[in-house]
């Protein structure tokens, strides 16, 4: 009994490990990227492993106006993210804990994520972070929809109703699924460039706060809460990169290849993203929409094509 | 059966003693309502358990079959928000209402009477109790709504309710008479096979989805929901949308639970009509700057989920796939009691930001969660679960839906219908972003932030006689939120009775998989408490202003206001919405102090509804031709009307 079950048990350790430790990696690949096509050198890759580590240490300041509500942000988006990392697959690997719908309720620990990460800033009273969470209340809306429609689609394909073999998907590229899943993909690279606050959509190294949608919503964060926050936003990374890498992998036959491969695509997510973010500028916040609107019109046809 | 005519009683009564008490009058009419709650709760549950007995019946030999009052699982289940939120209501009266308006006394007489009418109208089994009750409740509501009758505002709202409410009912009659005229006789009961099919199938659904439609407050026929919800008492309000409303969902339910073979349109037109619905409630509510007419037009929203769920049901029922069916309609009917104790909840809080500050205005108020610390966090709450984000119970009656829509999108439901599915998915994901957007900004307008006015600054937290019904309302969205499983079967047995199916609690946790839900709220509440926890274990920094970005006298008037914060979606949904805004005139190099203004008022009410009712007066105007006063005239009426009807039966 115990030997059999062995591998399993170790590869949820890793499946632990992976979302407790690799998470403030992301970004440093990215900044990393970026800085290497600017020609520059850029902080180590490892940087947000030390700032988290002095934040940590840190005493946290709060602004007079803020209640408890202020916190419910910063622990809320942590909490909600190590429970949706449970639900997601890294590659073709098995999820922890796997049941039928529990796609909807991953959904919605990111939706209650960003709920409490908008009333913290709307703590505040800023103009500023109140601008940023209207912002984010408003360009969710249109995610939402395009993370649906590619929920719908890959279920309609695969009759699946939880992500761990949802996202399995028939990974032969000669299928007839090729197409739609291309579509999917597509719509979902653009909610997870608009979900941890990417260029196109925003961007999370500019120092004007009026054009900031993410990082003006946590201005007033700092110490410890910060560190939560900074954390919480590499693990939307990680979780929501495993979501969009896991279909477009193709399945090994032993289980440390396909850790393997996981861990190579994530990387090569950020690596991905960070040349989208050297290569282009930030769109007009008026322009936002209709990018997002791109990807929800992407995940229908994707859910069309299935139908035929 | 017994025991839930004993609350009925008891309900009716509840206000009859405060007619003749100086004092305590409240008091005495809120432990009679609690009285019959626990009576009629005792009567529920027990026939929810499948108890013996489990439908009771009240036999009259004149009227036929099968009876005036049914208690059956489905009256079981619609009266326990009935009970509920008439207690919580009477209780907050207590703190909210008594001693300083008008009408005390005659509104409590009125309140009970309204209890009683919905207790009576969720056990009415044939057409005859049904309307009798459903013309109290409709009364009694109105009398409630006119509260505060001084105000031309509360008046207008009045009006526009009587006539939505009466015009329904019309359609009700001509319903009742036309299923009378099919099955012989206007008691309640299963339909023939293979009518549904037929033009009078066809009519009777039309029928019926009119008049319960008004009720419910469907769109476009939700005309008089906002105004009416605004005007009345908040504790009307939190009854009148946590249960009024869910009658109109009632009597659809009733009515789909006799026809044993709908056609798969009738699901189609459920959907449709639960998309409309949610998805533009929810976005007028976004336009509202007024905290009630706000939660009047969620409202609108959630009947559209639950008819979204009712749509899905009667689609998996047409097309003869039992999971689909039991997940919708198991949805559907847990949605009514989620929104009833979640709304009820929120109008309750809104009702103390209310009392507390004399205002509804969401630009007048801010930073109430310093001053009214429970009254916040009882708003949270409502908030949250009406988000239907987890671990409360909004989550889990939309999770039963999603997950019957994500099933019917692997069936074969055949050519056109394919769609309904991913209809009621994409829906559903809309509604649910719209709503956080728009709790977002109610919550954080009224409650964080700094007081945009004096009155907000100084406002009083609530007396404990309204936070108790609050906090009681809270646990039970907590309760359902967290344990899902355990009240899987009771509902299983409802739906079984809807659904003419068997589907019981175990087939419905075998359906969906409750019992993750718990173990998911138990990791994040304990992931939460860690972290609070670790938070805390540094020194923390206080009394320094907010960071704006090196502004460091940021007052009030400088916050980010509800309007603004609303405002990117509501041009978004400009071509639904059609906001209108007042832009100031400014004119020469020193321009002189100009205001601006912007609402979004409701197209349905100004363009369609009042010009109808307008015309309609008109009309009656002229029928005034024949009342001239003169006796002799009327005694020629009858004298005419008695030939015309001699020459008829001759003929």
């Amino acid at each position: 009994m115990l030997p059999a079950m062995l591998p399993a048990m170790l590869q949820f350790l890793l499946h632990g490990l992976t979302v407790l430790l690799l998470p403030p990696l992301i970004p440093g690949l990215i900044a990393k990227t970026k800085a290497l096509m600017a020609g520059r050198q850029g902080p180590p890759v490892l940087q947000l492993y030390y700032d988290l580590a002095k934040l940590a240490r840190k005493q946290a300041v709060f602004s007079r106006t803020t209640t408890w509500v202020f916190l419910a942000g910063p622990v809320g988006g942590v909490a909600a993210g190590l429970v949706a990392s449970c639900l997601v697959p890294f590659g073709h690997t098995p999820a922890p804990v796997s049941f039928q719908g529990d796609v909807i309720l991953f959904a919605y620990l990111f939706g209650l994520a960003r709920f409490l990460t908008i009333l913290s800033a709307l703590d505040t009273g800023s103009s500023f972070e109140g601008m940023g969470a209207a912002r984010e209340a408003t360009f969710s809306a249109l995610a939402e929809p395009a993370l649906f429609l590619g929920f719908a689609a890959l279920a309609k394909a695969n009759g699946s109703l939880s992500l761990g073999t949802m996202l399995a998907f028939p990974g032969s590229l000669t299928t007839r699924f090729t197409g739609p899943l291309i579509l999917i993909l597509a719509g979902w690279v653009i909610v997870y460039l608009a979900e941890n606050s990417r260029i196109p959509v925003d961007d999370p190294n500019t120092h004007l706060e009026l054009t900031m949608i993410h990082e003006v919503m946590v201005l007033d964060h700092s110490g410890r809460p910060l560190a939560l926050v900074l954390y919480g936003a590499s693990l939307k990374l990680l979780v929501l990169g495993a979501l969009i890498l896991t279909p477009a992998l193709p399945r090994a036959p032993h289980a440390w290849q396909n850790w393997l491969a996981f861990y190579a695509a994530l990387g090569g997510l950020a690596v991905g993203v960070g040349v989208v973010e050297s290569s282009m500028a930030r769109f007009r916040m008026t322009k936002v929409p209709q990018f997002l609107v791109a990807g929800v019109l992407a995940t229908a046809f994707a859910f069309l094509l299935m139908l035929v | 059966m017994s025991l839930a005519l004993l609350a009925l009683l008891v309900a009716a009564v509840s206000g009859v003693p405060g007619l003749f008490l100086r004092r305590r009058g409240g008091e005495v009419a809120a432990g009679l309502l609690g009285l019959a709650a626990v009576l009629g709760l005792m009567a529920a549950l027990r026939v929810l358990a499948g108890g013996a007995g489990g439908a009771l019946q009240l036999r009259t030999a004149a009227l036929g079959s099968p009876g005036l009052l049914v208690l059956d699982p489905l009256a079981a289940f619609f009266s326990i928000p009935v009970l509920l939120l008439s207690f919580c209501g009477g209780l907050y009266a207590v703190g909210y209402w008594e001693g300083h308006r008008g009408h005390t006394p005659i509104l409590r007489l009125v309140f009970g009477f309204l209890t009683a009418s919905l207790l009576m109208l969720v056990m009415a089994s044939h057409a005859l109790t049904f309307l009798l009750a459903w013309e109290g409740m409709a009364i009694a509501a109105f009398l409630l709504v006119m509260a505060e009758d001084r105000e031309p505002e509360t008046r207008r709202a009045g009006w526009i309710y009587l006539a939505a409410t009466h015009t329904g009912t019309l359609f009700l009659f001509a319903a009742f008479a036309l299923l009378a005229k099919v099955q012989g006789h206007s008691g309640f009961g299963a339909l023939p096979a293979g009518l549904a099919a037929t033009r009078g199938g066809t009519a009777l659904f039309a029928l019926f989805l009119l008049g319960f439609g008004f009720k419910a407050g469907v769109l476009p026929l939700h005309v008089w929901l906002p105004p009416a919800h605004a005007a009345a008492p908040s504790h009307v309000s939190a009854l009148m949308s946590g249960v009024l409303l869910k009658m109109g969902i009632l009597g659809i339910i009733r009515f789909l639970s006799w026809v044993p073979d709908p056609p798969p349109w009738w699901g189609g037109t459920l959907v449709a009509l639960g998309a409309l619905s949610g998805i533009l409630g929810v976005a007028f509510a976004l336009g509202q700057h007024d905290l009630k007419r706000l939660l009047a037009y969620h409202s609108i929203e959630n009947i559209g989920i639950i008819l979204l769920g009712l749509g899905l049901g009667t689609l998996g029922k047409a097309t003869g796939h039992p999971a689909m069916q039991a997940l919708g309609y198991a949805g559907a009917l847990l949605h009514v009691v989620n929104h009833s104790l979640f709304k009820g909840l929120l109008f309750l809080s809104a009702g103390s930001v209310l009392h507390a500050t004399g205002t509804r205005d969401l630009e007048r108020l801010g930073g109430l969660g310093r001053t009214m610390p429970w009254t916040s966090a009882a708003f949270l709450a409502g908030s949250w679960a009406i988000c239907g984000l987890p671990p409360l119970n909004g989550f889990v009656s939309e999770f039963l839906i999603y997950l019957g829509a994500f099933r019917g999108l692997g069936l074969e439901l055949g050519l056109g219908r394919q769609a309904w599915p991913l209809v009621i998915l994409v829906s559903l994901a809309l509604i649910g972003a719209l709503a956080l957007a728009c709790f977002a900004k109610a919550f954080g307008a009224v409650f964080l932030g700094l007081p945009r006015t004096q009155a907000a600054q100084q406002a009083p937290e609530a007396p404990r006689s309204m936070l108790l019904p609050m906090g009681l309302l809270a646990l039970a969205c907590l309760a359902i939120g967290v344990v899902p499983a355990l009240f899987a079967p009771a509902l299983g047995r409802v739906v079984g009775l809807v659904g003419g199916a068997p589907a019981g609690g175990e087939a419905l946790v075998a359906l969906a998989p409750l019992r993750m839900l718990t173990w998911a709220a138990l990791v994040l509440g304990l992931l939460t408490l860690l972290l609070g926890r670790w938070l805390r274990l540094v020194p923390q920094g206080r009394d320094l202003p907010t960071w704006d970005c090196g502004y460091a006298a940021a007052d009030a008037r400088m916050q980010y206001t509800a309007s603004s914060f609303a405002d990117g979606l509501v041009r978004g949904l400009r071509w639904a919405l059609r906001p209108v805004a007042h832009l100031p005139r400014l004119v020469g190099w020193f321009p002189r102090p100009a205001r601006y203004e912007s609402h979004v008022p409701d197209p349905a009410l100004d363009r369609a509804a009042s010009p109808a009712l307008q015309l309609a007066v008109r009309g009656a105007g002229l029928l005034r031709v024949a009342q001239g006063g003169a006796l002799p005239v009327y005694l020629l009426y009858v004298l005419l009307t008695l030939l015309a009807l001699l020459v008829w039966m001759v003929a």
